[in-house]
């Protein structure tokens, strides 16, 4: 049909589809009127109406022929041939109720794997911040320093300058995550919040649901604005959704808040991983952070932040603004900007969240669950292969009664998109129920909400549908493969499987079983080195005790205790858990090791060490309480550990670690050398060994500690080594607590050890969903091996007939069998050891210590992968031992 | 579909064609127009000329309409369309090339 037709024609076409019972209603009228006009026309000529009527009719011939000629005429439209495949469809699925729930089950688990991880990526790293506007155009922000690899936080006057100069962009906002103790009974737990400034929620286009953001001058002063935005989760727990809350008051750390609003439902905050409580100005910072006031503090480094793009602008282009202010900042204050700069990242690789942790694991999810995605097509493909052998007469009897091959195809593919249709909509419906899947791999922590969700929207759908489309295309396409060599006279007078014809089959479907174990070797060797590397964090040392140090907080600042209480208090709570019976010893310490919340840093200056001009050395510290290095099983290497008697009166003292000695002071003792903290000179009175401070996967850096005394805050952690077990210690601490003071609240209490295993939660993540879907995998290529083998058994019988009519034995046909099932393992492994060397290395920053080319991790993976052939394989040996040589040879 | 064996294949459309090129008629007076002109020689059966005519509308080359005839009753109108003239003067020239070097030949016989 020409293309001008065509024009004409679809309306007519559309019509038709649309409304086919007006159509056959206006050709009925068409053929009726004609009728009625020979009538008239006879009656006319003089005959009788009965006459009349008969004559017409002989005339016109049979109505409900022409109908369906004129019908013909019209031609059916492709739409009306999918509708008639469709259904077509449908009556052969439901005809083999076990290989079609088979296929759609593998392809609903792969299809949901893929939605699964599409919209986890959309929900974790593209759009990660509900309710926010214009996420395409935002940008996190952070700092960089000469000399360090990682990114820094931005100290406020930075932070104001910028947002004064910077031209490209429609808003700079900064936030802080912090937390807080919200006291309930004798349990305290945290609530997880943000410090902001005070354009906040103006900038992210979020209106608070009762109430009202922040007024532009409340992130200006010191402690001048205690006021809170509280999430809606806090207002529906803690105030049983009150709708009179705003203007209530809510004591947070030292001071009583003014709730002046209440976020909308499903906003949880900007911050990757964590679902925030509530929000407060940054004129609030001293209240919720430690080391005094920062708002005019420009070495101070403190925030982190993110920007909104105008439209068009591009990230270079702002960078590259940013970059000038940044140079400016540096000539202009070179006390405390000297090497330092300004950068954007990409919304997923914000390093100062989650996303930076889940970013490595998720794209290796993405060549995962692709995996699977043609393991489970293979696997289809190779259903609907043994299917086509069973079709093949209708197929040839089709084609006989003059289909084209072309619409044999179109049938095929119809086939295959009902599958992969109903695939992708049980798939969608797996993503939806595993959207939260990710924070229950998570270990749990008491108090702060995780918060990962997957995003299923239209980004995600059509991604879906572009996967839709393409397992659409290999499972229809595989077994067109078979029509393509139909012949139709061959077929059609012998019903016996022409030999050719078979081996070909069996040929397409080894290289389909061939595929999945390759494919499935290669995740159980990712999945082996994963686990392989989780074992060793686990087992590296984090440079303390794990198993017999718990550690716990006591709500002393929702208590209301001021500095002098909170030291006695201190004093008084170590020296009885000392008396109790099982306790070796106990200390505070402001920062557990491996946790989320920040150290201490300060820009620092060495007796006799030359700072390179261009570099401000900046270490982070510990405030510590005595025998802390006793409680925590950290050696020192020389001097003393703390005392009581370093407090605030005595000289300034520090413990540096081995790093750290030996970078600033080389072969010389530090021991009574100076080293100045935060413009103040102190003394180093020991040295202790490296440990891990922020991250088990971190190398060793420079740090040191301060007496907590001389640094002193009234939160910390309190560390006890013990043999008791943890509920044990933890209900004699309870006790000693009240007995003390009956207002106190104690925090969550857990073992150092589960202090490592959740620092390493993103290396269990990984390892949980690489073995589920290499697992899965296995178990489709085992299905996929199972079939070949089962197929070429039966279709051999006369052969195994007649190896055994001359001698073989049932041990010979076994072997024969087994041998045959383990040749296309072996080379599927072949390949995937081949692709997997390579591969591997792609997953990288996720392997600690471990050689992506590990050979006992490709060995476990072969190990498996063997054990799973060989059992996949036993059924059918065993059924070619049960061949009757006698019978077969008959038929 | 069944082809009107009595005519050469392909003339009906071009009949048809030619008819509704001079006025808008319904399927009965095309059927009557038919048989007037060639003097009852090309009799179509009313089976042969609704399925032709749904055809030729499908592709384009008339347009159908739906208004009341003479006797108040509601017929179906056909009208030639651009693509139809067309197509009309196409076949038309066709019919004549192949008209003539048909008569030539049976000419050629005859003598």
């Amino acid at each position: 049909m020409k293309f001008e037709e065509w024009l004409h024609a679809w309306p007519l076409r559309l019509r038709a589809l649309l409304r086919p019972h007006e159509v056959d209603q206006e050709l009925r009228d068409e053929l009726q009127g004609h009728l009625e006009q020979q009538i008239d026309e006879n009656l006319a000529s003089g005959m009788s109406p009965e006459e009349a009527r008969y004559a017409a009719m002989r005339a016109m011939g049979g109505i409900a022929q022409i109908e369906q000629q004129c019908r013909d005429a019209r031609g059916r439209s492709v739409v009306d041939e999918f509708v008639q495949d469709l259904r077509y469809g449908f009556r052969q699925l439901r005809r083999s109720p076990g290989f079609s729930a088979l296929a759609v089950l593998c392809l609903t688990l792969a299809i949901g794997a893929n939605a699964a991880v599409f919209s986890w990526v959309e929900g974790i790293l593209f759009r990660p911040y509900p309710a926010v506007a214009h996420q395409e155009r935002l940008l996190a922000l952070a700092g960089t320093a000469r000399g360090e690899s990682e990114a820094t936080e931005l100290s406020w006057p930075d932070f104001l300058d910028l947002r004064r100069s910077c031209t490209l962009c429609d808003e700079v906002f900064v936030s802080k995550i912090t937390g807080t103790t919200l006291s309930n009974g004798d349990h305290a737990e945290t609530a997880t919040g943000s410090i902001v400034s005070a354009n906040y929620f103006d900038a992210i286009g979020v209106r608070p649901m009762l109430g009202r953001g922040f007024e532009p001058d409340e992130d200006v002063g010191s402690d001048a604005h205690p006021v809170v935005v509280i999430s809606y989760q806090l207002w529906r727990n803690r105030f049983k959704s009150d709708p009179q809350v705003i203007g209530k008051v809510q004591r947070l750390n030292n001071l009583p808040h003014t709730i002046v609003g209440v976020a909308p439902q499903g906003f949880y905050g900007t911050f990757v991983g964590w679902a925030m409580q509530f929000w407060v100005p940054a004129s609030m910072e001293e209240n919720f952070e430690s080391g005094g006031y920062k708002l005019e503090n420009r070495g101070a480094r403190w925030v982190e932040g993110y920007v909104r793009l105008k439209p068009g602008v591009t990230r270079a282009q702002a960078q590259q603004e940013i970059s000038a202010i940044a140079a400016r900042l540096e000539s202009s204050y070179p006390g405390t900007n000297r090497g330092r700069g300004i950068r954007l990242w990409r919304l997923w690789e914000t390093p100062f969240n989650d996303a930076s942790d889940l970013l490595p694991i998720l794209k290796i999810m993405l060549a995962v669950v692709l995996f699977v995605l043609l393991i489970a097509c293979a696997n289809v493909g190779n259903l609907l292969l043994v299917r086509s052998f069973a079709r093949r007469h209708e197929m040839t009897v089709r084609l006989a009664i003059g289909a084209t091959r072309g619409r044999l195809l179109q049938q095929l593919v119809t086939e295959g998109l009902i599958l992969s249709g109903i695939g992708t909509a049980g798939g969608l419906l797996v993503a939806y129920l595993c959207r939260h899947a990710l924070v229950l791999m998570e270990p749990a922590r008491s108090g702060a909400t995780m918060y990962l969700p997957g995003e299923i929207d239209w980004r995600v759908l059509t991604m879906s549908a572009a996967i839709c489309l393409l397992v659409t295309l290999i499972v229809g396409l595989i077994p067109a493969f078979q029509t393509r060599k139909l012949d139709l006279s061959g077929t059609l007078k012998a019903d016996s499987p022409a030999l050719a014809g078979a081996r070909e089959k069996t040929w397409l479907r080894s290289g389909l079983v061939v595929v999945q174990v390759c494919l499935s070797f290669i995740l159980l060797a990712g999945a082996a080195l994963l686990l392989k590397s989780l074992q060793t964090i686990r087992n590296t040392s984090p440079g303390f005790l794990t198993t017999s140090v718990v550690q716990t907080r006591v709500s002393l600042v929702a208590a209301g205790y001021d500095v002098p209480r909170a030291r006695a208090f201190q004093d008084e709570l170590i020296d009885r858990l000392k008396a109790l019976p099982g306790v070796e010893s106990a200390a505070f310490a402001r920062v557990t090791p491996l946790d989320y919340i920040a150290y201490s840093s300060t820009p620092i200056a060495v007796d006799g060490y030359d700072t390179p001009t261009d570099e401000q050395p900046t270490v982070e510290y510990n405030q510590v309480g005595p025998d802390y290095f006793a409680t925590l099983g950290i050696p020192l290497l020389s001097g003393r550990e703390f005392t009581r008697a370093d407090d605030e009166n005595a000289p300034l003292v520090v413990i540096v670690n081995r790093t750290m000695a030996e970078r600033y002071w080389g072969d010389q003792d530090p021991i009574g050398r100076r080293l100045q903290v935060k413009g103040r000179w102190a003394r180093v009175v020991g040295v202790a060994a490296d440990s891990k401070y922020e991250s088990m996967r971190e190398s060793s850096r420079p740090f040191f500690y301060v007496p907590l005394r001389q640094d002193f805050t009234r939160q910390p952690v309190l560390n006890i080594r013990t043999n008791r077990s943890l509920d044990n210690i933890s209900a004699a601490l309870l006790r000693q607590l009240h007995e003390l003071d009956a207002n106190l609240a104690l925090y969550e209490m857990i073992t150092l050890q589960e202090q490592v295993n959740r620092s390493t939660s993103p290396q269990l993540v990984a390892v949980t969903l690489v073995s589920i879907l290499g697992g899965m995998a296995l178990l489709l290529a085992s299905v996929g091996l199972y079939g070949v083998m089962s197929y070429a058994v039966a279709q051999s019988t006369r052969e195994l007939g007649l190896r055994m009519a001359l001698g073989a034995n049932a041990a010979n046909l076994f072997q024969l069998v087994v041998s045959r099932g383990l040749r296309l393992t072996t080379i599927g492994v072949l390949l995937g050891t081949v692709a997997g060397l390579a591969l591997t290395r792609l997953m990288g920053t996720l392997l600690y210590h471990v050689s992506p080319h590990d050979p006992l991790a490709f060995g476990l993976a072969l190990a498996v992968m063997t054990v799973i052939a060989m059992a996949a394989c036993l059924l059918p040996a065993w059924r070619a031992t049960r061949t009757h040589p006698a019978e077969v040879l008959r038929d | 579909m069944s082809k009107p064996s009595d005519l050469v294949q392909g003339t009906l459309d071009m009949l048809v064609l030619k008819i509704l090129a001079l006025e808008p008629l319904n399927g009965w007076a095309i059927g009557l127009r038919l048989k007037q002109i060639s003097s009852d020689v090309l009799a179509v059966s009313d089976g042969s000329l609704y399925p032709a005519l749904h055809k030729l509308e499908q592709r384009g080359w008339i347009t159908a309409e739906w208004k009341s005839s003479e006797k108040n009753r509601r017929a179906k109108f056909y009208s030639l369309t651009r693509l139809g003239r067309k197509q009309l003067e196409k076949e038309t020239s066709n019919w004549n090339r192949v008209s003539a070097a048909i008569s030539g030949i049976v000419k050629l016989n005859e003598a």
